[in-house]
């Protein structure tokens, strides 16, 4: 890297679970139907339709910025962004431009054992589009997706490397499935990331004069190799004096490469104007506190929690992120409530599957417990055997078995807690056998 | 001011004739002066009205209604194969 | 009575008195259409007989109705007058459709109007202009042209239309024609093609003012499909209908009686002198920011017809974007400019500061009166193929019927004679939801003046 750093910010698009789509009511469950089968005539752009925005939609952004520390601003509204596209079925695409639903907001993130704030510039709620399959030359659209509600997050150019983008993103994509407002699965799209770069000398002060902005990012791997190839890209082109502009580019994971998309320089003109079919939103604080009420925990506050109850960082981080670790975690804390939290941490991170766990906390249970076994008096054990004359004749006659079941029938009579090991001469000092 | 037609019509995707363009320039320029007139009226300190319905928070629930057929929703498509609507070719990836 | 000339009152104390039965009427209207459409061209698309009546056998009750083009039927061609639009059939009804379809209006056809509302006179459409059934010659109004032509000509008792400059009152003033322009919001605009998002209003042509009233008990109120609809309650707009007008306040604003035609300007003073004689006190009131109005006007209708065309690119219905007709074209091209990076600031934000101030002023006047009085048209109709080279020039008709558009208040245009045979109208314009007081003043100036007794010729009312 020499004397460069890296200027990153990310925006990422999320689809968020609700039952039907963001402006019209079909549903919002489409995965793998056949293509336009799930539309209703707002989704597909008819003539005469008109949107009507989804309450849990706007509910569920205004959660995911209230835990990210975000201001949900009192006064919103909806815009249209205009242009052209086959997958965007109205020409226009119903979105937010300067009145986002959250506004400024904070995550904190870890690498290499230093942490960083990461400050999020706006999270805003729009549409998706329909998809588009490109085949020999033709476009097939499908318009299921369409009308999707799609949450943007924006951060400021705070990231630094690619390693501090990809952890941001593994939290963000933690948070939203632990609020349950998103199954935040790359491969399905519900996740899609994009990263702006750019570079620029260590010792410079503003901000790089151009960023290049790469899209269609669909894993971390992807976002990561991208990254770093665009870095070094970068450095090089401005070590031989090349001028570097504001172009967008796709990554091509085969060839290990980014590459430009056409220039969408005239494109850019959006046209922005407040969406007249919407009324604007204004939010008092009663609708505010009232979401933010019985919010699941997330992992990056309880992690702070695990430690301030003694449990060691390093394990206290691995449980708050992994929600099956956790389970385990939490339930044998309430099996045994003797033990140290930090002790029944370690059990858990340094095993596989929670009978393992228990056995292993067992084992040093059962040291403890055999100290609490009786040792029973002479006529306790007369007041049993008595019970079974018998069997005690049988054992004056010296057959074995016989004593088996007596000492077994002592055991049961009192539950199993009786020290067993002086039974036998007990026993028979007491029947006074042939012995 | 007068108006960039080729950069206006590419703008909203309309392929316009030399025909078309030589009748719409004077046309539209004109249309430019007489809206122009605006500027003549005090508005400072004024605030814009977007929606004159003064309505505010009208929102949907969340409950997922019958959709349009798969027949329906591409009755009016000039193309379609297999359910999908076809349209020629796009240079761009989409998201 | 030729059953055809009948309004709907007329029609439903037919039904109860079993004067005649549904499928009489349907048949003797239709009739009437076949022998006399060719002369006016008010129809688009007509449903064949077989389909009209496997709607109308079951029903004793039906009563007819024919929606503007923009209206969107489901199973019925719609194309906005306009080819590009040509063989669109929508999958679903407009709201106002299928409540007017639940009370037993059926549609027998689809209306001629301007392709995509766009127009003062109706040629604009793709389908050839419609001719104003008083006389062939001239235009009927626009853009409802074929809705206040078919309730002229007696094709159909009630036709639906949009206003969103001016679109329903114009029309109705120049065919002896009923006609509303309601509330911004009381009427749902779900299914209707959309043109000025933030202006269109859903209203309809009748003959008289009570069938007026009794059409929008009907379409009126909330519809969960339609966000900017109005939860306003819907009050019994016929209930008192006739009650007299004495003591309404009626304001006659300055600025819209500038550069009106003489002639419409006397029959406007009569009107006056009617409502004054009915009982009304008749004030003068002062809206300067008027003049502004129609600029303001015709920088937020490009601008939304700019984007709300946006959807029409040939892939999902409809052919390729080289179809819209020129008015079409021309009001995309101007509004993707309003609306562009570096111009949003000096013309659309600016439209609507200046909208605010026209708003004001009608709030503010509406503390003082009532009701507003005023003509609708300043000229009289034109003839066909006179103003189609100017679009300036037709812009300009819309100067009096544009300032209520962007307030969003309702105005009610009722016939108040005639020049020559050529009907005169005025329109009485109220505050927010104030239809009911509308229609009652309406009631009285037409028991008053029966003006919707001289129908044109081919409703062959006089062989009666």
């Amino acid at each position: 890297m020499n004397n460069y750093v890296a200027v990153i910010g990310l925006e990422i698009h999320i689809q968020l679970k609700t039952k039907s789509r963001m402006f019209g009511n079909a549903s919002n469950d489409v995965w793998q139907t056949s293509p336009n089968s799930i539309t209703s005539p707002v989704d597909i752009g008819l003539p005469g339709a008109l949107p009507v925005p989804n309450k849990e939609a706007i509910r569920y952004t205004q959660q995911f910025g209230y835990v990210l520390e975000c201001t949900i601003n009192k006064q919103s509204k909806f815009d249209r962004k205009n242009y052209f596209y086959p997958d965007l079925p109205k020409g226009y695409q119903i979105s937010q431009y300067d009145e986002p639903f959250c506004s400024n907001g904070l995550l904190d993130i870890k690498v290499n054992n230093q942490v960083k704030t990461i400050r999020i510039r706006r999270i805003h709620l729009e549409e998706d589009t329909g998809k588009s399959l490109h085949i020999d030359g033709r476009t097939l659209l499908d318009f299921n997706r369409s009308g999707t509600p799609l949450m943007e997050l924006v951060t400021e150019p705070d990231f630094a490397s690619a390693d501090e983008a990809s952890e941001f993103a593994k939290i963000i994509q933690e948070a939203v499935v632990i609020l349950g407002i998103s199954d935040a699965d790359m491969e399905k799209g519900n996740m899609r990331l994009e990263a702006n770069i750019s570079v620029k000398k260590q010792d410079q002060s503003d901000l790089p004069n151009y960023r290049v902005e790469v899209k269609n990012i669909n894993s971390f791997k992807f976002m990561r190799n991208a990254i770093n190839y665009e870095i070094d890209r970068q450095i090089k082109a401005l070590e031989i004096g090349e001028i570097l502009n504001q172009e967008t580019r796709g990554w091509d994971e085969k060839k290990g490469i980014t590459f430009i998309q056409r220039s969408k320089e005239n494109a850019h003109d959006y046209r922005y104007f407040p969406e007249p079919d919407i009324p604007p939103f204004v939010f008092d604080d009663e609708y505010i506190n009232e979401l933010s009420q019985n919010l699941p925990k997330m992992p990056w506050v309880y992690e702070l929690e695990l430690i301030e109850s003694g449990v060691n960082e390093p394990f206290a981080n691995q449980i708050a992120h992994n929600q099956e670790k956790n389970q385990m975690y939490l339930q044998l804390v309430r099996e045994n409530p003797q033990k140290s939290q930090n002790e029944i941490a370690k059990v858990v991170i340094n095993r596989k599957s929670i009978n393992e766990m228990r056995d292993y906390l067992n084992k040093q249970l059962d040291q403890s417990v055999s100290s609490k076994n009786t040792i029973l008096t002479e006529d306790q054990i007369l007041a049993v055997i008595n019970i079974f004359p018998d069997a005690v004749n049988d054992l004056k006659a010296g057959k074995s078995n016989a004593l088996q079941f007596l000492i077994g029938q002592i055991m049961r009579e009192h539950k199993g807690q009786v020290d067993a090991a002086t039974l036998p001469s007990v026993l028979i000092r007491l029947i006074g056998g042939s012995n | 001011m007068k108006i960039d037609i080729e950069y206006i019509s590419k703008l909203a995707a309309l392929s316009l004739s030399d025909e078309e363009t030589m009748i719409f320039l004077p046309q539209l320029n004109q249309i430019l002066e007489f809206i122009n007139k605006l500027n003549e009226c005090d508005t400072q300190d004024i605030d814009p009205t977007f929606q004159v319905t003064g309505k505010i928070n009208e929102f949907r629930d969340d409950i997922p209604q019958d959709s349009l057929s798969q027949k329906d929703a591409i009755s009016n498509a000039n193309q379609t194969k297999d359910g999908y609507i076809v349209t020629k070719g796009v240079f761009d990836e989409s998201t | 009575m030729n059953l055809h000339n009948l309004t709907i009152r007329e029609i439903i104390e037919g039904y109860t008195l079993h004067k005649f039965s549904s499928t009489e009427l349907f048949a003797e209207i239709l009739g009437h259409i076949d022998q006399n459409e060719t002369k006016i061209n008010a129809f688009i698309t007509n449903r064949t007989t077989e389909e009209i009546f496997s709607d109308v056998t079951d029903n004793l009750i039906a009563i007819p109705i024919a929606h503007k083009d923009i209206y969107s039927t489901q199973g019925i061609e719609t194309t906005a007058a306009s080819n590009i639009l040509k063989g669109y059939i929508p999958p679903y009804n407009a709201t106002s459709v299928k409540r007017l379809s639940t009370n037993n209006f059926i549609t027998i056809g689809k209306l001629n109007c301007d392709a995509f509302a766009h127009g003062a006179t109706g040629e604009n459409s793709d389908f050839g202009p419609t001719l104003n059934p008083y006389d062939l010659t001239k235009t009927p109004g626009g853009s409802s042209s074929g809705s206040a032509a078919a309730v002229a000509a007696a094709f159909v008792p009630v036709a639906t239309g949009t206003d969103t400059g001016g679109s329903i009152r114009l029309p109705a003033s120049f065919t002896n024609t009923v006609g509303i322009k309601p509330t911004y919001g009381r009427v749902s605009r779900y299914g209707v093609i959309a043109m000025t998002s933030s202006t269109d209003s859903i209203g309809h042509f009748t003959k008289t003012v009570w069938d007026n009233a009794y059409i929008l008990s009907k379409t009126a109120g909330f519809d969960p499909l339609d966000a900017t609809s109005s939860h306003e309650p819907v009050p019994d707009y016929l209930l008192e209908i006739d009650k007299r007008i004495n003591g309404v306040k009626i304001g006659i604003p300055r600025e819209y009686l500038l550069n009106i035609d003489s002639v419409i300007l006397n029959k406007f003073n009569e009107a006056i002198d009617i409502l004054s004689h009915l009982g009304a006190e008749i004030v003068d009131v002062s809206l300067p920011s008027t003049e502004y109005a129609i600029n303001a006007y015709y920088i937020i209708t490009p601008s939304e017809v700019s984007s709300n065309l946006a959807r029409f690119d040939g892939i999902r219905y409809g052919f390729d974007r080289s179809k819209f007709g020129q008015e079409a074209k021309r009001r995309i091209l101007i509004g993707t400019y309003c609306l562009s990076a570096g111009y949003y600031d000096a013309y659309y934000l600016k439209a609507q500061k200046v909208r605010t101030l026209i708003i004001n002023e009608f709030k503010n006047t509406f503390k003082n009166i009532d009701v507003l009085l005023a003509p609708v048209s300043p000229i009289m109709p034109p003839n066909i193929g006179e103003l189609t080279n100017d679009p300036l020039k037709l812009y300009m008709m819309d100067v009096l019927t544009v300032p209520v558009n962007l307030a969003g208040i309702p105005s009610l245009s009722v016939p108040a004679g005639f020049d020559n045979n050529l009907p005169i109208g005025i329109q009485i314009i109220g505050n927010y939801f104030s239809e009911k007081l509308l229609y009652q003043i309406g009631q009285a100036f037409e028991t008053e003046t029966q003006y919707y007794k001289q129908t044109p010729k081919i409703t062959e009312r006089n062989n009666e």
